[in-house]
Parts: structure tokens; sequence; C-alpha cells
């Protein structure tokens, strides 16, 4: 059954289709495989019993001809979806018990499509971090090692859960959310495809918010075209969510065959960062030819407010969540502390609930919110936002896809970092200025580092134009040698 | 308007800050309903308890509401507004913040015209409306040592209509309260119910010496009633009067009117005020209003007590401190015209505002329950007009109509109250009588008077 694991999802699909396998097979191998991977601490939440029923009413369905978009494809879900009647923790003591009453938008698009829960993935607690170390779970560790050198290394984050599942064949897709950058870069980290929508492309109900004018749900999948069928199925207008977009859902997939002659990718000077990788910057090199041989034109171009998108970023989505997080306050749901009176609960419950990480946050985010600073922080972050879309406005007049690396460095050993967060919050430095801009980026694995460990390319797109994203991304994929994890 | 200390004359400057619940089936930003009264905890949605992940989606008819109520005011109706988050910790604001506006209402500057007493008018400022969502109600009274919330008023739609300091008194802040809750009432946005809470109002209160700036304020919290706010005015300026001649200093603070002892004290110091922390809501884009859709709205609002007063005043003929009295609630307006109809207008006004609101008072009920239909309050009017009965029996005919409920004609019929107006006949009944008194009409004759 090892190899049914190893399938594409578009593989999966259509040799369940053509009845080559049971989705009940698919899914026991994928069961097996999540057992004998739970050193990995992908899954937070296994649902084995949940996903062998949905496999057995895909059967039925497949058998009929009545397949839908996803049927019988098992997925994990990233423990920030509320899912009806499963615990949704977010990685936090503070919801460590909650089952929610009500189910995400997204994932029960998922479902709808015939999609198999297979779980719920670990992440940073809240999606704060870059490393999924900071879940009250505890780390998720990378399937991949260094070459010689057998120490653990993250799996990136904040979505770090999903991608590990992903990379590891514990699912065919996982679905992330991304605020600066927590699809792509633990995409990147454990080599496989994580696709960040615009902002407003896939619906936020349901989603434990973060930073809600950044966060947006996404694919990860094991190849571009996996994470074109599985945007298909998770996007679409919501009026339930006010800042979801109504505009149509194109069929991503057809999109991918038309290829990038013709396309102009545009390459940012700013993005070549201090203290970046040689070897990133080989590969970023090597993707400029890549997709000039597919019969691309490549534009160089230039995005001036760059260096100011990291620190606007650590300024506006702490704001947002230290507003956010006020809601788990002990009164309603979620971990209550009892303390001598109200403010000792909100005390003593929100201090043992929350880790270190978010109280940075909440504490960092109430400070430039606070009367006397809102000016001097969180205006001047909006602004710094403002130029920021508008760099790229520019850019997009002259050229359709921007190429970037998605980090400045492959995964590093978990406990690195830990102690020092600015360093932690570089990793994000190449896909926050997107975040900020509302703007769609795709991480696609492009090759490995000296040691054997998975490099990502990133491509940014127009608003919702996933569809030349994801053309760029197929041919960028199609001309990087295929990635293999070592033993 | 002013109150006299021991060293001289002082001022008293006055704004208003009410918060009135929108009349709406839904809350402001979630589908649950708003019934008054229901039984705790039943009207609350996923997102009015704040659960992880629920978004708020703008209630269309919650907007409208603010926006006629900002036509009513003659306010400009702000194209753009924008929703901001106001945080603060309590155990009945479920999200941790109030979603309210704050840089950008969606009503800005308008204006109320109050009706004084001497049947003067008087400009009052409006300095802005803006939406925001009522807090749920902590429940202090159900256990000896725990706090009970009760989540049904969370999310509902309030409007908060900010006055300029422009009263000079507390019979201008009755005036003001009375006019507002009138129009309010008019267009249908707010049901102006004080003592169910559904329109409160902050009270702030500054006393300075005529022609000075204005000195430091005090705001009284959540008032309840007009005459409770009128006499919170009354005993905070006196108050700060007698403070400030004794050598003292006001210092802003929030007080509570205890409307049992009829005085103000002080609820928390300015040293403990929250930060509040706004900044724009994430989750809700700005609210961007079409100018057909505010031009839609302006089309279809009611006729307003100031607009039908001058029409009152011109058509009927009336003074305007009657009209006022007439206009102050629709349905006292509506049954007036319905009474002055093809009728004296005058007449009819004096018989509505004397005797018919008269009668109402002391049954203690709304002219909807009012004993005495238009129809037959007319038919009443018609009986003194066509003099079938004087303006003396009619009153007499009125009690027994409000006891009775009876038209007046079929009283006067039963009771034989008819006037005779036939000067033929008349004059035959004094000559029958005189003629039975020959006597005494022969000795007034002869000078015997």
């Amino acid at each position: 059954m090892a190899a049914l694991t190893h399938l594409s999802l578009a593989e999966a699909r259509d040799g369940l289709r053509k009845k080559a396998f049971s989705a009940e097979e698919l899914v026991a191998a994928h069961v097996q495989a999540v057992e004998a991977a739970r050193g990995l601490n992908a899954i937070i939440t296994e649902t084995p019993e949940a996903a062998l029923a949905a496999a057995k009413a895909s059967d039925a369905r497949l058998a009929k001809g009545e397949g839908r978009a996803l049927e019988g494809i098992p997925v994990t879900v990233k423990d920030l979806f509320c899912t009806e009647g499963i615990r949704t923790t977010a990685a936090s003591r503070i919801l460590d018990r909650f089952v929610p009453p009500y189910e995400s938008t997204v994932t029960a698009k998922l479902w709808d499509a015939g999609a198999v829960p297979m779980g719920k993935t670990n992440l940073d607690e809240f999606a704060m971090g870059s490393s999924t170390t900071t879940s009250h779970f505890g780390p998720t560790e990378n399937p991949w090692r260094r070459e010689g050198d057998n120490r653990p290394l993250v799996a990136g984050g904040s979505s770090g859960g999903s991608a590990a599942a992903v990379a590891a064949g514990l699912c065919l897709g996982a679905t992330g959310t991304d605020t600066g950058g927590s699809i792509r870069q633990p995409a990147a980290f454990c080599g496989v495809v994580g696709l960040k929508p615009t902002y407003g492309r896939c619906s936020r109900w349901g989603i434990v918010a973060f930073a809600s004018s950044l966060d947006q749900a996404g694919p990860f999948a094991r190849s571009v075209r996996d994470a074109a069928i599985l945007l298909g199925a998770m996007a679409g207008f919501d009026p339930k969510d006010s800042t979801s977009a109504d505009v149509p859902v194109p069929d991503f997939e057809a999109a991918l065959g038309q290829g990038v002659r013709g396309l102009k990718i545009g390459i940012p000077k700013e993005y070549q960062a201090d203290g970046m990788a040689e070897e990133v910057t080989a590969l970023w090199e090597q993707g400029k030819v890549w997709l000039k041989d597919a019969g691309a034109e490549i534009v160089d171009v230039s995005l001036p407010h760059t260096r100011y998108a990291l620190p606007a970023y650590y300024i506006i989505a702490p704001a947002e969540a230290s507003s956010n997080l006020a809601r788990y306050d002990g009164v309603r749901y979620g971990l209550r502390v009892a303390g001598e009176d109200l403010n000792d609960m909100y005390k003593k419950t929100r201090a043992e609930g929350f880790g270190r990480e978010v109280r940075r946050r909440i504490l960092i985010g109430a400070y430039v919110l606070s009367a006397g600073y809102y000016d001097a922080y969180y205006l001047k972050a909006q602004k710094v936002r403002t130029l920021i879309a508008r760099d790229f406005e520019e850019a997009f007049g002259k050229v359709d896809v921007l190429l970037t690396p998605t980090t400045p460095t492959p995964a590093f050993p978990i406990g690195e970092k830990e102690d020092d967060p600015v360093a932690m919050y570089l990793n994000d430095v190449f896909t926050v200025p997107a975040s900020l801009a509302g703007l769609p980026g795709v991480s696609v694995p492009a090759g490995l580092s000296a040691d054997g460990l998975p490099l990502g390319l990133q491509l940014i797109g127009r608003a919702f134009d996933e569809a030349t994203l994801l053309r760029a991304a197929a041919a960028l994929e199609a001309a990087a040698p295929g990635i293999q994890r070592g033993a | 308007m002013g109150i006299q200390g021991a060293t001289g004359e002082w001022e008293i400057v006055i704004g208003c800050e009410v918060h009135a619940q929108i009349v709406s089936k839904a809350k402001l930003f979630s589908g649950a309903p708003t019934d008054f009264g229901a039984e705790p905890n039943t009207q609350v949605s996923l997102v009015d308890a704040a659960m992880p992940g629920m978004l708020p989606v703008i209630n269309g008819e919650c907007v409208r509401q603010a926006v006629r109520t900002g036509l009513g005011l003659k306010a400009e109706i702000n194209r753009v507004s924008i929703f901001d988050r106001k945080n603060y910790f309590y155990p009945d604001l479920p999200a941790g913040y109030q979603i309210s506006q704050w840089t950008h209402p969606i009503v800005g500057k308008g204006e109320v015209l109050l009706d004084l007493p001497d049947g003067k008018t008087r400009t009052v400022g409006i300095t802005r409306l803006h939406l925001e969502q009522d807090a749920g109600k902590s429940l202090h009274d159900q256990h000896p040592n725990q706090t009970y919330v009760d989540l049904n008023r969370a999310g509902v739609a309030l409007m908060e209509i900010v006055s300029e300091p422009d009263l000079r008194g507390s019979e201008e802040v009755g005036a003001y309260l009375r006019k507002l809750r009138s129009i309010l009432r008019y267009l249908g946005t707010c049901d102006g119910n004080m003592e169910e809470g559904s329109m409160r109002c902050d009270v702030n209160v500054s006393v300075r010496r005529p022609g000075e700036p204005y000195g430091t304020r005090c705001e009284i919290k959540n008032v309840n009633s007009v005459r409770f706010a009128m006499q919170a005015v009354e005993y905070e300026a006196r108050r700060q009067v007698d403070l400030l001649e004794d050598g003292g200093t006001i210092r802003q603070e929030t007080r509570l009117f205890d409307s049992a002892k009829g005085e103000t004290r002080p609820m928390r110091s300015k040293e403990e005020a929250h930060d509040y922390r706004y900044f724009p809501d994430p989750d809700l884009l700005p609210l961007r209003l079409s100018e057909d859709c505010v031009e839609e709205l302006r089309a279809a609002l009611p006729e307003l007590p100031d607009d039908k007063k001058e029409r009152f005043i011109t058509e009927y003929s009336l003074q305007p401190y009657d009209a006022g009295v007439l206009v102050a609630e629709q349905e006292n307006a509506a049954y007036y015209e319905k009474v002055a109809k093809g009728r004296d207008p005058k007449l009819a006004a004096n018989w509505v505002i004397g005797e018919l609101f008269g009668a109402l008072n002391k049954k203690g009920v709304p002219v909807t329950a009012s004993p005495v239909s238009a129809e037959d309050l007319g038919g009443l009017v018609d009986l003194i007009a066509d003099d079938t009965i004087s303006g003396r029996i009619a009153k007499d005919v009125f009690a027994e109509m409000v006891e009775t409920g009876k038209p007046a004609a079929a009283i006067v019929e039963e009771k034989g109250l008819r006037q005779v107006t036939d000067t033929g006949a008349i004059e035959a009944a004094i000559a029958q009588v005189l003629a039975g008194e020959a006597e005494k009409v022969a000795d007034y004759k002869g000078g015997n008077r």
C-alpha cells in the first residue's frame, strides 16, 4: 500500500475514478502512514474513524460515477480551522479542549467536494511563529534531515504540521493559513508546494483569527497541479466574511497547461537580502534561466519599500492579534483559571493559557495601539503598507509575475533562534511584502541546499490572478529537477 | 437659565450623548433577533458570543436606520464611514472589543430645534451620530457572590447621537431629549423607550461665569428618563457652583445619578480611565453609501415634527405653542388632523389639547388608547359649531363620552341637552312665562325693580 501514499493528488483522483483502487484502500494506507509517522508530531488530532467512514461514502459515490472534485482524497487541516465536533486548539492551551459546534467555510467546501478528513495538523500557537515550535503540543519535525546530521529540523511555520504531513505522505493535500508567510515558508522548508491566495479569495469564516487583514487560507500539495485542484475547491465568495471577494473562481487546473511563453517575469532587486545563503542566490539565478528557457521574458524591477515590510508587519499583525485574542478570557469557553476576582481570573487564565510568543505579540500589539504610540507605530505601519502595495502595483504595470526566493535559508535545527525573536522573524522577510499587499504567492520546491535540504522559489502574482501565478509555478516545477528526500 | 450662586450668576453648559437602540429585527453584525424581554441568552448567535473564527457582517437595515436618523437631524451623511474596535475587557463584552465608529462616523453635523415653553425655538447643534454595538448585561443579583451574564443585548445596534455643548439648563435638556425622542419616533428608527433602556443618555455638565471659557465637565452616565436627566443637571450644576464658590476645583470625572436620592456621585475617576486602543476593525470594509441610496431614503422620509408644526401653523392658523404640543407625538398629530378635517381647526385644537389630553393624562393612557375616538370628538365639535349645544354643555357631554364611550349626539339626545336656537320658539316661550306671572310683570313695569 505504500505506493498509494506516494501518488500525487491528481493521480489518486484519476486512479479512484478508474477504480484502480478504492477510497477505502487509499485512506487506509494514509491512516497507516499517519500512525507510523507520529514521531514527526505533524498531527495534533487524528480522525481515522471519520476518515474511513468518509472513504466508504466516497466509494459509494464513485461506484455510481458521482465522484466530486476531491472524492476520496485524504487531506489534513491546520488546527486553526474550526471543525464541527472535532477539537480545534490553535495549538494553544487556552483552547486545548475546545470543540466547535460549527464548521469553517473552507473545510466545509473541502468536505462538500468529497475530501476525506485525516486530522488536524500542528502549528505555531495561534499561527504565531515560523517554526511550529511555539505549539502547546510540542514542535513538529521536518521529515527532511541534513546530510550527515541527524538533528531534527523545524518544519517551518506556522503551518508546519500541514507542510510536514504533505511532505511525509500522510495526506495528499492540506490546508494552511498564511499571514506573513505561514504557508510559503514551511512549504519551502519541507519541499512541497504552498500557495497563499489573494486576500479575500478564500473565506476566513471559522478560521481562528490571528491578524484579520492578513490571514488567508491556502493549500499545501506535492505538485502545482494538486495545489491548483485544492485551491479550486477552497476558494469562493462567502457572504459570512465581509472581506471575502465576490469574484469568479476560474478553473485553476485548466490554466496550468498554458505555459509561460510571452509572460514577463519581474526580478525585484531588493530581494537580495543580507545574510542570504549563497546557494539561495544561485537558485534564484537558476530560476530565472529556467523561466527564460520556457519562453518567459525576464525583467528587472524595483520594489523600493521592501525593507520596511518586515517591521511594518510586526506592528500590524500583533496589533490586530492583541485585539483578536481578547476573546480568550476564560468567561465563555476554553481554559479558565480561577482567581480572587475578575481581573485576577483574566490575568491567570491568559498567563497560563497563552505561551511566550503569543504573550509577546499581545504585548507588542497593545503597545503600538495605545494612546500616544498609535501614530508613531500603527498609523505609520499602515502608511508603509500602502507604499508597499503601490510598489507592487507599479511593478505589475510592467510584469505579470515576480520571482524571488521564498526564504533566505533552508530549514534549521529545532531549538535554534528560539531566544532571538528577530532572527526568527527574518524567516519571513521575502514572504511578508506580498502578504501586506494582499497578493497571491506560491512557493515551489526548486532545488536542494549543499547539505541536502529543500529550497523554494516564490512567485508573486497580481491580485486574483492565481491562474497566471500557477502557470508560472508549473513551468518552474517542470524545469526544476524533482527533489527527492533521502532515506 | 443660569444659576445664582453666592458670588453671582453662573451659566450651565450641557452636552448630551444619547444612545438610541435602533429598531430592527436583527442585531448590527449578526442575524440574532432583538426582542426585548426574552429569556436570558436565548437571542445570542455564535458571532455575539465571540466564538473563535466568527466574523461580523453589517446589517443593511441598521445602516438605513442610521441614515434616516441623520437625515431627520438635517445632518451630513458621510458617504464613507469606518468601523473601529474599542478594546476593553468585561464579561458582558464577549469579543473584548466593541465595534463602534471613532474617526469616521456615518453621520456628521446636524441640528435639533428646541420648542421652548414660551413658544420660541432654539437650535442645538448635533456633532455626530455613529453606529455601534451594545454590550450584554451583567446580572449581579442572581447569586450572592457570582455575576451572571446575559448576552441577549450583546451586539444590538445603537446610534450614539452626540450634541454640541449648546444646552443651557435643565429645561433645555428636557426639551432636547423630548424633541430628539419625537424625531426618532417619527422616523421609526428608535422607540425612544427610556424605561426599557432603548434610549439612554449621558449628560455632560459644566458651569462657567457668563462669557468665560468652558469649565471642567463631569459626565453623568446612563440616565434613563427625561425627568432624571433634568434633576441630574440641576443637582450637578449646583454641586459644581457650590464647590467652586468654596474655592474648590472641578475634577473631570464620570458620575452616576442616583434617582432615589436625587444626587450624582463619582463612578470612576480619570486615573482609572481606559485606554481603548481604537483601531479600524480589519474584519469590516469601510462602509460606502451611494448617492442613490441616500436620496432614496431622503425621499421616503415621513413629515417630521418641525415641518408638521410649520404646516399646522399655516394650514390651521394655530399658535406655535399649540402646534408644537400637537406634533410632539405623531399619533397625537394624526388624531388632531382627523378632528380638524372639515371643522374649525382652532376649536378642534382647543378640544384636543385642553379636554382630550387632560382626560388622557388623568387616565394615564396614550392617544392610541383614547376612550373617545377622533370621529366622536369631531362629532362633538360639530354639535358646538351648529349650536346644538353650548361650549359649557359640551364639557359635560365630553365627560360623559370619556366615561361611556358613546358618541356625543347620542348623549345629547338621551339627556335632552339640545340647545334651542329658534328665536320664534324662544320668544313664544318667554311670552308664555311672562303671561303666567302678570302681577310681577306689572310690578316690574311700575318701577318696582
